[in-house]
């Protein structure tokens, strides 16, 4: 990837970051933050990661963040208004914000320079992802699928509707039992 | 370096003009297929001053369809509702667009052609992922319909662009699964290789089509593919009689015409995708770089130089695509409407559950017969 195809790409994403923060509307925000990602997955794409910049752009681009504009629109967000937000939150935020800076910052300093050896033919190829995935770290892969896996089977047993009515919300003690039948 | 680049462009852009053309032409096919359906004529009235009737021509209503309706349609007024978001209403149709007609970058329309000692692919961008690519971009295209009926503060273009949210997102399932299949059963993502490798007969004749290996992955690919494309029966999104027109309710003019390129450009797509996955894509069948060996018992050998069999795979390319055009076409003046819970039932609960199954199966058969 050439310099100046890195400095475009990286000029991107750091604009569109901002414009997630910065925004009021949150449909704004949210293309914000879904051009931020495809931007992220074309630096990938760029330096070498071919198979994880695709993946990227398929899952958070293409999946999750149209989900998240389901949200907004469910929800119906509007416009934010200004000073709501309580004096806490800001002081909270921009603690965490330097800290994350300053961990940036010395990350930057301390690294080295990038290695001069040429990259392995495979490199970020969908093969050699998926021998990580699928041999190196099957174990781990196979359980974080069962963990989304148990959260989705509680999400529909959560909002699933009781058959004859039309009543969505279930007192909290029927819920184990619900979830309990509909996992066995 | 300079004549790569050279090259590179003329690829693009002849790739991208096929595309428009076959795309503009849909239009026609379109209209006179749909009078010829429902037992009309059809498009007949627009000419340029009587010349084709005085030299006893019948109007086919080519200068309807393509020159007086693009016309009109970029001269009218561009309307944007009260209330809507401007920039947005304005770079929907776009971000609708876009992503369909790039996806055609990676689509090899040929094998290889040599000129001189050059040896030119023809593909626009040979990249070797590019069936995560294809996937990856046709993702970004649910943007342009949801935000175009987002933008335009209009109670039907919401609902309309919810639910061609909704139809798009459970649809890529059944098609990102029926390409994985291909993927898994050709061991590579690279659409160039794909093709290649659907070269050749079985038995001494028969094309070594894909269809053969994966038929269940063919049907998941073409009813997803015109879910995707939001065309009947799967048109909820812009079903007339419950949202006026859906997500474009508030178009008009140029960006309502470019929501319907987009329309167009996405029938074209799923014609590439399945004739590159299923129907051997640019190979004829019994041509090879040489020329033709027929089949037979004594085997007749035509020899061919490359030039000539370049143009012939991009014809059969082409015929192909635009044969599964018009399929579609027949599809959508043949059926009628689904119903909302239908067609969520179909998707989540018909093609995911099916595409799974298959994409089971392949692995097993793939990993028992190579050994890989």
């Amino acid at each position: 990837m050439p310099l100046w195809l890195f400095a475009f790409f990286a000029i991107i994403a750091v604009v569109s970051a901002l414009g997630v923060i910065l925004q009021r509307h949150p449909v704004h925000c949210l293309l914000a933050l879904a051009l931020a990602l495809l931007d992220i997955g074309a630096l990938f794409i760029g330096l070498g990661a071919e198979a994880l910049g695709f993946l990227q752009i398929i899952i958070y681009v293409g999946a999750i963040m149209v989900l998240f504009l389901f949200v907004i629109w469910l929800l119906n967000l509007q416009r934010e208004g200004l000073a709501t937000e309580r004096i806490g939150l800001k002081v909270i935020g921009t603690l965490a914000a330097a800290a994350l800076g300053a961990e940036l910052c010395a990350l930057l300093v301390h690294a080295g320079p990038a290695p001069a050896a040429p990259l392995p033919v495979d490199y970020g190829s969908l093969r050699s992802l998926a021998r990580l995935l699928f041999a190196n770290y099957l174990v781990a892969f196979e359980v974080t699928s069962a963990l989304l896996l148990a959260a989705m089977v509680g999400a529909i047993g959560l909002a699933r509707r009781i058959p004859g009515t039309n009543a969505v919300a279930a007192p909290p003690s029927d819920v184990a039992d619900r979830l309990r039948s509909a996992a066995g | 370096m300079a004549i790569e680049l050279v090259i590179g462009a003329v690829k693009a852009l002849v790739v991208l003009l096929l595309v428009l053309n076959v795309t503009g032409s849909m239009l026609w096919f379109e209209r006179k297929g749909a009078a010829l359906i429902q037992d009309r004529i059809g498009a007949n009235r627009a000419a340029i001053f009587g010349v084709g009737r005085r030299m006893g021509l019948p109007n086919l209503g080519l200068i309807n369809t393509l020159i007086a309706d693009p016309i009109k349609l970029f001269t009218k007024e561009d309307f944007v509702p009260a209330g809507a978001d401007r920039v947005l209403h304005s770079l929907a149709p776009f971000l609708a667009l876009f992503p369909v007609l790039v996806t055609f970058a990676v689509v090899p329309i040929g094998d290889v052609l040599r000129i001189g000692s050059r040896t030119i692919t023809l593909q626009a961008a040979n990249l070797p992922a590019a069936a995560l690519y294809v996937l990856a971009v046709l993702g970004v295209g649910v943007y342009g319909v949801a935000l175009g009926g987002w933008a335009s503060n209009n109670r039907w273009a919401l609902l309309g662009g919810i639910r061609a949210s909704a139809q798009m997102i459970s649809y890529e399932m059944a098609m990102g699964l029926a390409i994985l299949a291909v993927v898994v059963t050709y061991g590579t993502v690279d659409l160039q290789t794909i093709c290649r490798m659907q070269g050749g007969v079985w038995f001494g004749w028969l094309p070594r089509w894909g269809i053969v290996l994966q038929p269940v992955s063919f049907i998941l690919l073409l009813v997803a593919g015109i879910a995707e494309s939001k065309r009947v029966p799967f048109d909820l999104p812009e079903g007339e009689s419950e949202l006026v027109a859906g997500y474009f309710t508030e178009y008009s003019g140029g960006k309502q015409a470019v929501f319907m390129m987009t329309d167009f450009a996405e029938v074209v797509l799923v014609s590439v995708l399945i004739t590159l996955f299923f129907f051997g894509g640019w190979q004829v069948p019994w041509l090879y770089a040489d020329g033709f060996h027929f089949p037979g018992p004594h085997g007749a050998f035509l020899a061919l130089p490359n030039y000539a069999v370049a143009i012939l795979q991009i014809i059969a390319f082409w015929v192909k695509t635009l044969f599964f055009c018009l399929l579609q076409i027949l599809v959508r003046w043949t059926l009628p409407r689904l119903r909302y819970d239908q067609l969520m039932g179909l998707g989540w609960k018909g093609l995911l559950p099916l595409g799974l199954l298959n994409l089971v199966v392949t692995a097993f058969v793939v990993v028992a017969v190579g050994g890989r």
